[in-house]
């Protein structure tokens, strides 16, 4: 049975396509046939992250309006084969989500995929609660600081309360917490809420935690989400966010601060 | 003042907005005066603000004439406001005066604040003492048909309340299982249980029951009221009961919060 997974915070630039792109990558990678819709209508980015803005013709929103049949619409990721993209729209806006259309067009997809991973656009306005209504379970993307806590929370207690799940009450949405750009040296100064901080104001079981990285930058920038980049730490955190998703048991990494030898503190990094 | 205006206006033709009048709202330290006794004031104040170190230096403050508005006796405005100027507060004007002694006031160079708010409060308190008194009847008139009424049942909620979501008790007690986060509000015409972390806003008793108590496991709260009687935290919370179980009740009309 295919899973409708939400990637949401309710802040923005914490990093939710970020995770969306690498997410439904690294689920793809171990075998499961994965789309990743933008919900982000007029503000799209996805397909900027997975490089392949040059490849949309039809989009989302001309599929909700009966435009273009999803065949059209989707496009086939160039690393791997089981995972496709379906691009927001540039130029309409949320005004185009009806939740019959969103709910049409997510069975239509649960006949051919195994995860439909839905990237929210932040705050918690039409947009954001289209992408979260039909969920089955979250990824809540968490900065650690007090803003972007807050406002997730605030998420969570629209997924408890506004979700289909929740309208029916069926069982809720399962919740996961994914903490990214954490920097273990600034928690140690005080600076950075920790990752225990993060879990006990949310009180949500965690899935990872994603250490700051120019990596994420870099890849974002060039179209490759970072999972595909084994070298970095921040591409490794995220495929041990997938392999925990998936079942298997993992230690945390990444969560101190990394000691620095005598040369690279006389020489700098 | 309309006549600086206009001259101020002349004296900058060029610039046709040497004034723009706007409204804002600021929160203003209030002086209760109790007494018409200028002495008694000057060494209660003296007290107090020694005790109050720099935080009041040049304060502008509004004086609250409430407790003696009924007094026959004549508050001498000119030597109150230099008592007050000695000590560095600024007074900017007076509220709920009799109308002599607001004309008295004016001619001593304070405004007269008609605050909507402190009405409103005094207000809400009677309303509140009205209903208190009303429930406080209704146990005794209808204590004969409590055999066929139904043990009042209480709410009892399992999983965490978070910022924006609002959970009301209505004529039952509060019961929460898990953590009241930042900016979420739990309100119960009863008494509040929490058994986790308090960090939103707690409202017992909401519908003026004096004796409903709020326990928390963990006290971390923005606010917390009784029966509208309410104390706001900000990085202030004494470390007595800061993150301590506690209980919180009313006596008279000050807030208690002890460590359970």
């Amino acid at each position: 049975m295919a899973r409708v997974i939400v990637v949401t915070s309710g802040k923005g630039g914490v990093g939710k396509t970020t995770s969306s792109a690498s997410f439904a990558t690294g689920l793809a990678k171990r075998g499961n046939k994965t789309v990743v819709i933008d919900f982000d209508v007029g503000l799209r980015n996805l397909d900027l992250i997975m490089g392949c803005e040059r490849r949309v013709v039809y989009d989302f929103v001309n599929v909700l309006n009966n435009e273009a049949n999803l065949k059209q619409a989707l496009i086939k990721d160039k690393h791997c084969d089981n995972l496709f993209v379906l691009p927001a729209s540039q130029t309409r806006d949320k005004d185009a989500f009806t939740l019959e259309g969103v709910g049409r067009v997510l069975d239509e997809l649960k006949e051919e995929f195994d995860y439909i991973i839905c990237d929210s656009p932040a705050g918690i306005e039409k947009g954001a609660i289209m992408a979260l209504y039909y969920a089955d379970e979250a990824l809540i993307i968490t900065n650690p600081e007090v803003s972007s806590v807050r406002d997730s929370d605030r998420i969570l207690g629209i997924l408890a309360a506004k979700s289909k799940r929740a309208e029916e009450g069926s069982d809720p949405i399962k919740e996961h917490l994914i903490i990214t750009r954490y920097v273990p040296k600034r928690v140690e100064m005080g600076q950075m809420l920790s990752v225990e901080d993060v879990q006990e104001l949310l009180s949500i079981p965690l899935l990872g935690v994603i250490p700051e990285s120019e990596t994420v930058l870099s890849a974002s920038n060039s179209g490759v989400p970072v999972i595909h980049d084994e070298m970095s730490l921040s591409g490794q955190a995220y495929s041990d966010v997938v392999d925990r998703f998936m079942g298997e048991e993992l230690p945390l990494r990444f969560l101190e601060a990394e000691k620095k030898g005598l040369l690279k503190r006389l020489f700098g990094t | 003042m309309q006549t600086e205006v206009t001259e101020s206006k002349k004296a900058h033709q060029s610039n046709d907005t040497a004034v723009e009048l706007k409204g804002s709202v600021f929160t203003l330290p209030i002086l209760q005066i109790q007494t018409t006794s200028i002495s008694d004031i000057a060494s209660e104040l003296s007290e107090r603000l020694s005790k109050a170190l720099k935080f009041f230096d040049n304060a502008p403050v509004v004086i609250d004439l409430k407790a003696i508005s009924d007094s026959t006796e004549n508050l001498d405005f000119n030597s109150l406001m230099q008592v007050l100027s000695q000590r560095h507060l600024i007074p900017v004007g007076v509220r709920n005066g009799s109308s002599q002694q607001n004309s008295l006031a004016i001619s001593a160079g304070l405004a007269i604040l008609k605050g909507a708010f402190s009405d409103r409060v005094i207000e809400d308190k009677k309303a509140e003492v009205q209903q208190t008194t009303e429930t406080n009847k209704n146990p005794q008139t209808s204590a004969n048909t409590e055999a066929q009424t139904p043990v009042r049942k209480s709410k009892i909620i399992t999983t965490p309340v978070r910022s924006g979501q609002q959970i009301y008790a209505r004529e039952s007690d509060l019961i929460i299982m898990a953590p009241v986060n930042h900016g979420a509000e739990i309100i119960a015409d009863g008494n509040i249980h929490i058994y986790s972390s308090m960090r939103g806003r707690a409202l017992a008793g909401v519908r003026g029951d004096v004796d409903a108590n709020i326990f928390c496991q963990s006290m971390e709260a923005e606010l917390v009221a009784v029966a509208g009687n309410f104390r706001v935290f900000e990085e202030d919370m004494p470390a007595e009961i800061k993150s301590k179980s506690v209980r919180i009740h009313l006596e008279g009309e000050h807030l208690i919060i002890s460590e359970l």
